[in-house]
């Protein structure tokens, strides 16, 4: 991997950081697709929200902006506001059938 | 995995060598760190029982606060740990335990043919086309320090919080806003339907469908005025 600054960055060229987001992109994106459990596939969703801070870190630092940071702040509030509503919803599906993979949740279906 | 992180601290030293300024620390400090969160990461999909899923997680996001450490983005690694780690994943595992689903799940089974090899042929076709992008042409174009500089003299909360308060002052606001909404939708959520008035006769003993029955009703009276 070559090219781009690596001045700031830890002395680390942000080429592997950048690497390792996307396979843990990958990761996250194959476990949301295959699992069914409602629970694990957000878990699913939250690694893949990991792998974009470490993006927007990463692109901060190669690029001498702080802007990427505070990206990963906003990014951290729409996560736990995801995470809330989210378990809510699963929380009342439940009360109504006590099952747990996404196969049952047809309950919208006409 | 020895030998794979033996290979690759030689292609790090192999790199101090070539560029003369990563020491080996931070490298070591970055295979360490790469190493838990893949792995972490990987047990978040196979595990068949999700706390064993959430403990996992819990792995992975520490994995991603060292490595915002080894970028000296030192704030973050503190709230990523705080509210990820402390928070997000604790209502993972309240929510588990709350509705007793830590039952083991069969992963071998899969309700949907042809499912698995789709999804491994979607995801390593995005991951590749990702990263032969990155090969072929420059990961970072643009300007430098748009929104505010990251110079190592003053520190990382600083800037950050300058930059939020003056630079990102209406997002923040937003963010406010968003977070008033989510705290009242996960209260509306919550709040158990009124009670139904039933007819005295009725047999209320029968379990789940008695009580979907009229919860269904209740919910239609609710959306129509």
């Amino acid at each position: 991997m070559t090219g781009a600054t690596s001045a700031l960055n830890g002395n680390i060229s942000g080429e592997w950081y950048l690497a390792l987001a996307a396979v843990l992109f990958a990761i996250g994106a194959f476990g949301l697709l295959i699992r069914r459990n409602v629970l694990v596939m957000f878990m699913c969703v939250e690694l893949m929200l990991n792998a974009a801070n470490l993006t927007f870190v990463t692109f901060a630092n190669m690029l001498h902006d702080i802007g990427g940071q505070v990206l990963v702040f906003f990014v951290l509030v729409v996560a736990a506001a995801e995470v809330v509503v989210g378990l809510g919803i699963v929380v009342a599906i439940f009360r109504r059938r006590a099952n747990a993979t996404a196969d049952d949740f047809h309950l919208m279906k006409g | 995995m020895a030998v794979v992180m033996h290979g690759v601290l030689l292609a790090a030293t192999a790199a101090t060598a070539a560029t003369g300024h990563a020491s080996l620390v931070d490298w070591g400090t970055f295979v360490v760190a790469a190493a838990i969160v893949l792995s972490g990461a990987i047990g978040v999909v196979v595990a068949r029982n999700p706390v064993h899923s959430a403990l996992m997680l819990v792995m992975t996001l520490f994995g991603i606060a060292v490595l915002f450490v080894l970028q000296r983005d030192d704030f973050l690694a503190a709230v990523q740990v705080i509210v990820y780690a402390g928070a997000i994943v604790v209502l993972f595992l309240f929510v588990i335990m709350f509705l007793g689903v830590d039952r083991e799940e069969n992963i071998a089974a899969e309700p949907l043919r042809g499912q698995r090899p789709l999804a491994v042929a979607l995801v390593a076709l995005g991951v590749t086309g990702l990263l032969l992008l990155g090969e072929v042409s420059k990961w970072t174009i643009g300007a430098l320090s748009v929104a505010g500089s990251t110079d190592s003299s003053t520190s990382n909360v600083a800037q950050l919080g300058t930059s939020v308060y003056t630079t990102y002052l209406f997002p923040f606001e937003v963010t406010s806003a968003l977070l008033v909404i989510a705290v009242v939708g996960a209260v509306a959520l919550a709040r158990r339907p009124p009670a139904v008035v039933t007819a005295p006769d009725l047999d209320l003993d029968d379990g789940l469908v008695d009580e979907s029955a009229p919860a269904t009703d209740d919910a239609h009276q609710e959306v129509t005025p």
